[in-house]
Formats: C-alpha cells, structure tokens, sequence
C-alpha cells in the first residue's frame, strides 16, 4: 500500500514536540475518529466552552494564519464574529502552492484536527456552515475527508454542516476571494469588487477565510489551552508549523517544527548540502537567497523580514547545485504566467513577457539590453493588477536577478554559469516551457 | 385637372414618397458606417491622424444622425397619406397593412436601434455585462435593416441603388472578416464567419428571387387597392409610382400627373 | 472649489481601448501592452479633461474620486493560502 501523499520528513532528527504529526510516519491511511481521539482527546462539547472563552484562548495563544499571510487569527474571527447574522467558514485546503505539500500530508493523515478546527471555528463566529475547499484533481484526498465527514455524521459530533467541494486546479483558485466567488456560483478568480470577505462572502453573509492547518492548530489550543500553545516555539512567534522543504537535501517532506526555528537548523535536519546553495523560500512566491544569508535567521515573518523574505505557507525548495537558478526562475515564471487569471493586462501580457526574458537569460543567447528591459517591465507590472499575482511573481523574479547576479552578467555575456561550470559546462537540457506571450495587446480568447 | 389636384400630385404625396426614401437610404449608408466604426473600435484600430477617441466620437454621433434620419424617414411615410401606415407601425412591428412583413423588419430594426441608443445614453447606470449584451442587437440591426430596405423599397430594382447597397454589404463583411482574422480560433469565430458568409449570400439570393422577379409589389404584400387603383379620382396608384420598380418598367413618367377618372388604362 | 481629484483604474474591467490616455496625457501614458499607467493626482485645472476621460472609457474602468478618500485596497492581500 503506497503512502499517502505529502512525504512526512525523516524522523531522525526532529526539531520540537510532535503536536499536528503524531503517528504521522506509521500512517498508511487518514486516522479514524476513533484513533483521532485515542491520541488527542475528545473535543469540548459546546457547552463547556463559549464561543467567547474560544476566542480568547486563541488571541491568547497569539496563533497566526499558516496559509502564508500570517495574519492573526483571532483578529481575524473576531471580525466575522462581530457582524450580524450567520456566519460562513470556509476551510481553505486547496493548496495550489506548487512547491507545499503540507496540508495535503494534514489531510491524508489527521483530517479530524482540520474537522475540529473547522467546528470551533464555526462556534467561535457564529456560523451554521463550513465549506472546506480541496484541489479537484485529488481524489484520494476527497474520499479522505468526506470519509471523516460521515464517520463525525454517524457520531453525531458536528452541530454544524460541513461540506467539501473540489475547486479548479489552478495557482489563483486558493487565494481568499477566489474561494468565495467560486462558492457563489462564479469562477475561481480574485475578485477587487468590494466587500471585503468578512463583511459579505459566500451568500452574502460574513466569512471566515482560514488555511486547514490554522484550523488544525485551533483544535489543539482548544484542547489544550493557550499555555500550552506557547510551550513550543519562540516568544515571537509560539507554537509549531508545519513545512514542505524539498529540492538538493538529503531528506525532504514535510516537516514539524517550532516556528521561529533557525534556517540553518531546519536546513541540517534534512541534510542540507552546502550554504552555498541558493534557496527559494515562501514558494513560488517567495525570494531567493544564498542560504548563508538566511542560516542565523529564525523561520518565521518578523525573523526573515529583515531579509527582504518570508516563509509564506513555510516551504523552502533547496537549488541542486548543477542547477542554473535563472532557468530555474524561467521555469516558474512560465507556471505563473499560465495561471493568470487572465483578467488583466499588466499581468496577462505582462509575466509571458518577462518570462521570455527570462528563458533568453537562462539559455545563454546573449542579449545586450535584456538586463535593463526586465527591469523596466518588472516594474511596470507590479502593483497594476486587480489581485498579488503578478507582485508575487514580479518579486521573486527581481529577488532571483539579485541572487543570481553573477550568473546573469554572465549569461548576457555569453559565459556559463556557476551551475553550468560545475556541470562542466554542458547546456541544462531541462526544458523551458515556451512563454505563452501575445504581441497585440488587445488579443482575446473569446469573441470581442 | 384642378390645380389643386395637380399640385398634390406633384407636390404633396410624391415629395414625401421621394424624401421617405432618401432618408432611408442615407440612414442605410450611414448606419453601414456606424457599425464599421464599431468593428474598428473592438478592433482598438488607429490610424495616426484619426486617435481612438476621435473615432468613437465619431461612432456615436453617426449613431445619432442615423436615428434622426430614421425618425424622419418614419415620419415621412406616416405623413404620405398613401399607404396605410400608421404612427404605431413605427415601433410596433408586423402591424402595417402595406406589405406587413418587410415593413415590420424595419421597425424590428428601428426598435433595435433605439435599444443600443438608449442603453448607450444610460451606459452610467447600467452594468458593463448589461449594456454589451444588448450592444449586440447592432450586429442584427443592420441586415434586418438592410431587408427591410430591400423588401419594402419600391427602388430595388435600380442598379445605382443596388450597386450601393452591395457596397455596403461588401465594405461591412470585409470589416467583420479582418475584426474575424484578429480573433482566436474557436467555435465562436467559426460561428461567426459562418454567418458572416451565410447572411450577404441568402441575401443576394432573395434579391435575385424577390425584387428583381416580376409582381414582387404584389408578393411582398402591397394592399391590392394600391396595386389596382380605383375609378375614383385620387393619387396615383401603386403601378403609376416612378421608377422602374414596380413592375411595369418603362412607364413614362408624365403620366403621373394625369388623373384619369376610371383607372389609368 | 479646488480640490485635488485621483484617477482609479480598474484592472481587471480594463481591456486597453486607450481612449483616457488620447484624453489626459498629463496623467495617462500606455505602457507597452497598451494599459495605462497612471502618473499622478489631477489638479483642479485638468478636472474637466479627466472626466472627459472617465466618461469615453468604453469599459467603463476609469473612475475620478476625491484624493482624500480611500475606497478600497486589492484582492490578495491577506496571502495566498488564506
């Protein structure tokens, strides 16, 4: 029987308490409601615990959002709890972050925490019903959850109705209004159209956006209490997190650790090679760094900010050393600019564009102004879209010029790079997808 | 002969008739440019000395001079007491005794076109989804505008009138053929050049079937006291109208002016 | 009265007609896909110039709205995963 998916990292060297993975590495299936609670608990019952004592626990605890916004979660319920009527909780489990496998690994292995979670939630702001929002290419994952769903149905523990959707495989499709447009009939895409979701959502109604491991952490604070949340991690940022470290360490998955731990720390626990590798961290949305830049730094928003980074939904791809990171960054690009929504130019026209640079720089054909001419277009692009797509892209695009400096006056010069030169300067014959790029500015898929 | 008599004959009934179908004529033409305008404008086509706001202003205020002279070419017919046409046919369509069908695609057209004008005008209030979908009517507008003309105007036999007409017809399908070429490929485009080929050809073959064929008048719907004038005195009928578009080519013109108790022959 | 007035553009709704920038080049310049880009507050002087602009916006995606007001941010800015 093959495991499930989203790797659990080697259990050899751990960094802080296991909390989320407990039994993680013997899984071979998602946890029943029965072993959920063996290993956990029950959870309280609605009586014993108001929706206020929740609330307080969780601002106690000090938890932040764990789908890459870090942004306080108990502010964040508070503000759907404070407005009138029946709320909506949307549970966001759609992971599109290409380079994350962490919420897949929480719902393959302990779906309950996300279901608990999601039902505190739900008390906490006053809502009648949660919509928990998962990739529709992965079946495994669906069955999964809508297993657990009806084993918590036939136990009678949700006083709430929970239902799962399979959302479009596509990198926008998890941001926050694109969830809540889709649920409201429309297309999985951004939307800027007031108001905002806490205001009204899906149906009109106040909406609790919140990533599936956030929900995971709810359920343990709930258990457990804010003490003991603060237990592990650092005064800056308690509690522990999951993260997908993949790429040229000698152990990748996903792993548990405290937040606020050093990047070299979390390096070494998987084996990393070399603090000369550059790496991406915070997804394709991240920056790139020489690893040395970020080894004393801790993990976490207020720690990497002085970097210029930021450990997004905590996911950190390791560059193979015979890699070039601009074809690297190409590659990305050419994904990003194939999940545009499409909706505007900046971005539409914009990310092909650049991604061609891109995929000139990487492969060598030299090309005296390209330097200055994504300059010009990355900022010509930022800022001038309707969602943080094309920022996104644009940031990791300019923090890759920066890290890869050399190797870029090198390739607009004709030379090879460090990657190529340890390869013993032969061509990375990993492909470029081509740039989806249009020339008239005004070119339409549809008819007018 | 009175006077009278004469002067109506020459002056009243005939000017109207003369000035209802210039007017149509002209609003067809100009109408033909409007749309053009408008494939240029989704087409974000420029020229340097003509910018794009010069010629969406240009498009809008074609659009507006199309409507004044529609309203004229309306109330023109109306006022030419000879046919039964009344105020109500202008927006009611199919209503009309006088070759009911080709008349009422003009009012089709008219109602059509008050729709886009209306919407346009009001474009502040409505949403963006709401004013283009009714935007399109325009695509429709202008082929039932142009039956209309072919159908009901007693001219359609002229050639410079139909050598006009084609033009329009060629000058709009070769507008919406290159806007076609700039689209991407899909069943929509497909659709659309396949009506963009289907409409100029059913045309053409109904032109060639209808009014270029004899007793057209009396199959498009003429009322039969037109085409059969009465022994009592009044205005010309049907058949004494000039131009060979009736069916009784060669006509000499003087005969208009002479009134024959007892019918014409 | 003088107030200082701000041009807000909607991305998404905007399809690169170009008819704002044809009007008010003082605040209004295309890039290179033919999106506008936006330099700058209008200033009472330009007033009529820009709403002219606003009202030829064939997609309707230019709005004029006073510089002290704040009238909304963008989507995404509470990260991807939410």
């Amino acid at each position: 029987m093959t495991q499930p998916p989203g790797t659990p990292g080697w259990p050899g060297r751990r960094i802080g308490p296991e909390r989320l993975t407990i039994g993680w590495h013997q899984a071979v299936r998602p946890a029943s409601l029965r072993e959920h609670h063996d290993v956990y608990g029950p959870l309280p019952a609605a009586g014993q615990q108001s929706p206020q004592d929740l609330l307080d626990a969780i601002a106690a605890a000090r938890l932040t959002g764990r789908g890459g916004a870090g942004f306080p979660t108990a502010t964040k319920m508070r503000a759907v709890a404070g407005r009138r009527g029946p709320a909506v909780v949307v549970a966001n489990g759609v992971e599109s972050e290409p380079a994350s496998q962490k919420d897949e690994a929480l719902l393959a292995r302990a779906p309950h925490l996300v279901l608990d979670g999601a039902l505190l939630a739900a008390r906490a702001v006053g809502a009648s019903i949660v919509h928990l929002c998962l990739d529709r290419t992965r079946d495994r994952q669906a069955h999964a959850v809508l297993r657990a769903i009806s084993e918590r149905e036939q136990a009678g523990l949700d006083e709430v109705v929970m239902l799962a959707h399979g959302l479009p495989h596509r990198y926008v499709a998890s941001e926050e209004t694109a969830l809540i447009r889709w649920l409201n009939g429309g297309e999985a895409r951004p939307t800027t159209v007031p108001p905002r979701p806490f205001e009204q959502g899906v149906g009109r109604r106040p909406t609790l956006v919140d990533n599936v491991e956030t929900l995971a952490h709810v359920a343990l604070i709930a258990r457990y209490g804010p003490d003991w949340f603060g237990q592990a991690g650092h005064p800056d940022t308690p509690g522990t997190m999951l993260i997908t470290v993949s790429g040229a360490v000698g152990h990748p998955g996903v792993y548990e650790i405290e937040a606020g731990t050093l990047v070299g720390d979390v390096l070494a626990m998987c084996d990393g090679n070399s603090e000369d590798d550059a790496v991406l961290v915070g997804g394709y949305f991240g920056t790139w760094h020489t690893a040395r830049d970020l080894a004393h730094l801790p993990l976490s928003a207020p720690g990497l900010r002085g970097a210029g980074a930021s450990p997004g939904a905590g996911v950190i791809f390791v560059l193979p050393p015979r890699r070039c990171g601009l074809a690297e960054t190409a590659r990305i690009l050419a994904f990003l600019a194939s999940q545009s929504a499409q909706q505007c130019g900046p971005c539409r026209f914009g990310l092909p564009a650049v991604t061609d640079d891109f995929a000139r720089l990487a492969q060598g054909r030299p090309d005296r102004d390209v330097l200055d001419r994504l300059g010009r277009r990355l900022g010509a692009i930022t800022g001038r879209g309707a969602c943080r797509h094309p920022d996104g892209a644009v940031r990791m695009a300019a923090s890759a010029l920066a890290a890869f400096a050399s190797d870029a006056r090198a390739h607009a010069a004709g030379r090879p790079c460090r990657g190529a030169q340890r390869r013993g300067s032969q061509a990375d014959h990993l492909q470029i997808p081509a740039p989806a790029a249009s020339t008239a500015p005004w070119a339409e898929d549809e008819w007018r | 002969m009175t006077p009278v008599a004469l002067g109506a004959a020459s002056t009243g009934a005939s000017a109207l008739w003369y000035a209802t179908r210039a007017f149509g004529v002209v609003a067809l033409i100009l109408l033909t440019g409007t749309v053009i305008l408008g494939i240029a404008g989704s087409a974000r086509f420029a020229m340097p000395g003509l910018p794009r706001v010069v010629m969406a202003g240009l498009h809008r205020n074609l659009s507006l001079l199309v409507l004044a002279l529609v309203a004229l070419h309306v109330l023109t017919t109306v006022a030419d007491g000879y046919a039964p046409i009344g105020l109500a046919s202008a927006v009611v369509p199919f209503d009309s005794a006088y070759r009911g069908l080709w008349l009422g695609l003009g009012t089709v057209a008219f109602d059509m076109l008050l729709a886009v004008a209306l919407t346009s005008l009001l474009r502040d209030r409505l949403s963006y989804r709401a004013w283009r979908r009714v935007h399109w009517l325009a695509y429709g507008c202008w082929p039932v505008a142009l039956w209309h003309s072919l159908g009901t105007g007693t001219d359609s036999k002229l050639p410079w009138l139909l050598a006009v007409e084609a033009l329009c017809v060629a000058s709009v399908v070769g507008a919406v053929w290159w806007r076609l070429s700039l689209a991407a490929p899909g069943p929509a485009r497909a659709a659309a050049i396949a009506v963009s080929v289907l409409v100029p050809l059913a045309t053409g073959i109904f032109v060639y079937v209808g009014p270029l064929q004899p007793h057209w008048a009396e199959r498009a719907g003429t009322p039969a006291t037109l085409l059969h004038p009465t022994t009592r005195p009044g205005p010309a009928g049907e058949r004494d109208r000039p131009g060979p578009g009736d069916d009784r080519p060669g006509r000499d013109v003087t005969a208009r002016l002479t009134l024959r108790p007892g019918g014409s022959k | 009265m003088a107030v200082r007035q701000r041009l807000r553009w909607d991305p998404a709704a905007c399809t690169g007609h170009g008819l704002c920038a044809d009007l008010l080049p003082e605040r209004i310049e295309l890039d290179e896909w033919g999106y506008p880009v936006i330099n700058g507050d209008v200033p009472p002087g330009l007033a009529r110039h820009a709403r002219r602009a606003v009202r030829a916006c064939p997609a309707l995606a230019l709005q004029l709205e006073r510089a002290d007001e704040d009238h909304g941010g963008r989507a995404g800015h509470r990260g991807h995963h939410g």
